[in-house]
């Protein structure tokens, strides 16, 4: 937008010169023989390919599969259930980032309603603030609703140290926290055949992979080595800005075109092959891996989440306030679980736009702010009933 | 003060109200003689007008010929006084802007307080000396008002409901279902100044910025656009919702699309860095000084330099046109060479972590 | 994923554990619990209150370069054949 010249380090990678460019370039080297279907498996480069529009930048061959990249939309009802249960019979009050604020729980239930129903639920913005509740009142309990992938879990981790050493006994954590290479891997095993073949249903054609900015600072480039050598996959990690996402995808389409095979790093200005040690310890020394837990659309995977060490389970909430574990009932109708795994489109769900709007959403992925459908809906449903006569906007 | 002591029938207090450290309490809202006092020294003492002294319970005047258009506005804005303004101005300006947006001329304000026990009566001072210079500034009084005190705990300090009346000039014909079609789309500067004025306020996004709310009546701005092209199709100001919701609403009054360009739509530096870190759309994020155009295609050269001419509209642009589209989308090329569609707000905008 | 913005270190508090960074004049103040050795003029990417990583100038530009590069090779270069140029 115009006079908003001052960021570095954003502006230049929005710029519409450069995108033309990579776009001739994509253009000039996707075979016209084949096609590219490309897994963004990051949230946020979903939210940021519609918002930018890229996928109008790219040729017709060259699609982008939406994977399950959105920790809001793989979270369980079941999990939002069981933290509303603690703010409601236990009374903690409920620290949650935003982004969960309107997701759909059991029986239409959601954090903001039960708030608007009296349960002391507050928004954060970070864990810091979590702290913050906790000091200013030591007769309440909060709860730190923590979520999130590599990239949310060392914020986790600072507030239980901090917690510890401030001896705050009214602090714990609701812990969710997700890893990213399991949850690459069980997406990898269902993809389908190579794309002469028609795939059985449930699978998803990919022919390559656009890696998580952030998570890959913490993780580094290493963790995803194991895509190329166990399922001939390339992987290019890529930055968070739309040109970033454009010269992933250029880097791919090389790759894919050059039978090169390899994990490659877009994002070098922020992710090195090691990543973040000091983060990484942190988190080492107060999480433990938990033997298995359950994905939204992807099922119960061995290894995939984490929980707190046996040293920090002072501070667990889950122990500190039992509940009965939530239901967590679909839905009937609601395809999340197909649209996260890039099975299906949003638009193939039955409910899309009919019964589930960003007003009225049925499942995570519509409430979502980088779920598919929510962008989808909020940026690209103009596509799906065909653009009006495109007559030239005067400025 | 003048209201004090003038007049027929004026109660003697016997002390003046202490500003500097009282509060309000229910007796303020009782209707007896602390209400009064309260009226006296603090209402009709700034908001001075003759017709506010003819001291009844309501204000008698002659209507000017022509049509008459009234808007009412509840506003409940927290905190009370944000950077650029507070509630007392917001009050005045919101109201006598709904009223402008038919190309009415402002006349008279009506304004309702409920205050909650316990509200400062500096707070309240402040308030409403605000209110003052802004009817002040604008020339438009507030010739009538009501106050009411609720229990502690049971409102935000102060909420206020102004009613704002005006007069259609001839031959104005101004409704959101008016755009055709060729018609060009007109802003009148820069958009989310307010909104994030005031989430910079809220403790817990903890960021400082200097950007101030845009509060400011727009009357003026009408009369002088009004004047240079007379036949103005729509004209709204972008509130809640931002200018994202007020294209919707228009395209859907309308039963027409539009198709604007990001490019040209102006945003302060400070404004676009506070919705990045948060997470937020400038878009979808309130202003209170800024309105929308629309007009005919061929007017709209003339009416963008009446606007920049203005003091409120020195950073105008047109930032689009109207499109036949029976979906009505508000379609929008973005700065980086796609399209996106630029969809109603859903629900409330809540910082993102993703 | 995961919303981070890139933000330049303005001040960094005596105890080394929190500093205000700027982006574009909106001033934050941000832990540092999560990196090694931030400096004044630093600039780091934020994610929820906390530096994730500092950013390296030189591979930033390093970047827009190549994407500079890739606009500007020759379209007529480029066939059915496998491309010669290095990503």
């Amino acid at each position: 937008m115009k006079g908003s010249s001052a960021m570095k380090y954003i502006d230049e990678f929005r710029d519409g010169k450069l995108a033309r460019g990579l776009a001739r370039a994509i253009a000039a080297e996707a075979d016209p023989a084949r096609s590219y279907r490309l897994m963004e498996f990051c949230g946020g480069h979903t939210h940021a390919i519609f918002r930018y529009g890229v996928q109008d930048l790219m040729p017709e061959n060259l699609k982008f599969v939406h994977g399950p990249g959105c920790p809001v939309c793989v979270l369980p009802m079941a999990r939002i259930d069981q933290a509303i249960a603690m703010a409601v019979e236990h009374g903690v009050t409920l620290c949650t980032y935003g982004d969960l604020m309107r997701v759909p729980a059991s029986e239409r239930r959601s954090l903001l309603k039960a708030k608007a129903e009296g349960a002391d639920i507050r928004m954060i913005y970070s864990t810091q603030d979590a702290l913050a509740i906790a000091r200013a009142d030591s007769g309440r309990q909060v709860v730190l609703f923590a979520i999130g992938f590599e990239t949310t879990t060392p914020p986790t981790a600072v507030a239980l140290k901090v917690a510890r050493a401030e001896g705050l006994a009214n602090f714990s954590v609701f812990c969710n926290h997700v890893l990213t290479p399991p949850a690459l891997a069980t997406i990898l095993a269902s993809a389908g055949p190579e794309s002469d073949a028609k795939p059985t249903p449930g699978q998803v054609e990919l022919d390559g992979i656009l890696g998580p900015s952030h998570v890959s600072t913490i993780i580094g480039s290493r963790p995803y080595e194991f895509v190329p050598e166990q399922f001939g996959k390339p992987v290019v990690i890529a930055g968070f800005e739309p040109l970033d996402v454009m010269q992933s995808a250029l880097m791919l389409v090389r790759q894919i075109n050059q039978g090169r095979c390899t994990v490659e790093n877009q994002y070098t200005r922020a992710v090195t092959r090691d990543g973040n040690a000091k983060a990484r310890a942190l988190m080492a020394e107060v999480f433990a891996p938990r033997e298995t837990f359950e994905w939204r659309g992807l099922g119960f995977l061995p290894g995939s989440a984490l929980r707190l060490a046996d040293t920090y389970a002072d501070f667990d909430a889950e122990l500190r306030f039992p509940v009965a574990p939530g239901e967590g009932r679909e839905i009937k109708g609601c395809e999340c679980p197909s649209v996260l795994r890039g099975v299906m489109e949003p638009t193939d769900c039955k409910l899309f736009g009919t019964v589930c709007t960003p007003d009225n959403p049925m499942g995570a992925c519509m409430v979502s702010s980088e779920g598919a459908c929510a962008a989808y809906w909020s940026y690209g449903r103009f596509r799906q009933s065909g653009r009006p006569a495109a007559a030239g906007v005067s400025a | 003060m003048a209201g004090a002591e003038a007049g027929s029938g004026r109660h003697r207090y016997t002390g003046r109200l202490d500003l500097a450290r009282g509060a309000v309490d229910m007796s303020h809202g009782s209707g007896g003689r602390a209400m009064a006092q309260l009226i006296d020294e603090l209402f009709r003492a700034h908001l001075d007008n003759a017709l506010l002294a003819q001291g009844d319970d309501q204000a008698r005047f002659q209507p000017p010929p022509g049509r008459l258009a009234i808007s009412t506005d509840g506003h409940v804005i927290s905190p009370l006084f944000f950077p650029g303004g507070d509630i007392g101005s917001l009050a005045v300006h919101g109201t006598i802007n709904d009223v402008a947006m038919c190309g009415a001329r402002p006349l008279y304000l009506a304004a309702g307080f409920i205050l909650e026990e316990g509200l400062p009566l500096a707070d309240l001072a402040r308030i409403v000396e605000s209110m003052a210079r802004a009817c002040n500034a604008s020339g438009v009084p507030v010739v009538t008002g009501d106050t009411k005190v609720v229990e502690r705990g049971k409102g935000d300090g102060c909420f206020i409901t102004t009613t704002g009346l005006g007069v259609i000039p001839d031959g104005i014909e101004i409704s959101g279902s008016r755009a055709v079609p060729g018609d060009a789309i007109l802003l009148s500067g820069t958009i989310g100044d307010h909104g994030v004025a005031i989430m910079s306020k809220r403790e817990n996004l903890g960021f400082e910025t200097e950007i101030a709310s845009d509060t400011a009546a727009l009357h003026d701005l009408v009369a002088a656009m009004l004047d240079a092209v007379p036949d103005i199709h729509c004209l709204r100001d972008p509130t809640r919702g931002g200018l994202a919701t007020t294209l919707n609403e228009l395209a859907q009054q309308s039963g027409a699309g539009m198709q604007i360009q990001e490019a040209v739509i102006p945003v302060r530096a400070e404004v676009s860095a506070a919705c990045e870190l948060l997470g937020l759309d400038p878009v979808y994020v309130a202003n209170e000084g800024k309105l929308v155009a629309i007009c005919p295609g061929e007017h709209a050269q003339r009416l963008l330099a009446a606007m920049r001419a203005h003091p409120q509209g020195h950073d105008a642009a047109i930032i689009g046109q109207v499109v036949a589209d029976p979906h009505r989308f508000v379609q929008m090329e973005t700065s980086f060479g796609g399209s996106r569609i630029v969809d109603w707000l859903a629900g409330e905008q809540l910082p993102r972590i993703c | 994923m995961c919303l981070a913005i890139p933000a330049r270190i303005l001040e960094i508090e005596p105890d080394g554990d929190t500093a205000t960074v700027s982006l574009g004049g909106v001033r934050k103040p941000v832990s540092l619990a999560l990196v090694g050795d931030a400096a004044v003029g630093d600039y780091v990417l934020v994610h929820v209150g906390y530096a994730l990583n500092t950013i390296s100038p030189d591979e930033a530009e390093r970047t827009l370069a190549l994407m500079q590069e890739a606009g500007e090779l020759d379209p007529a270069e480029f066939g059915a054949e496998p491309s010669e140029v290095q990503p």
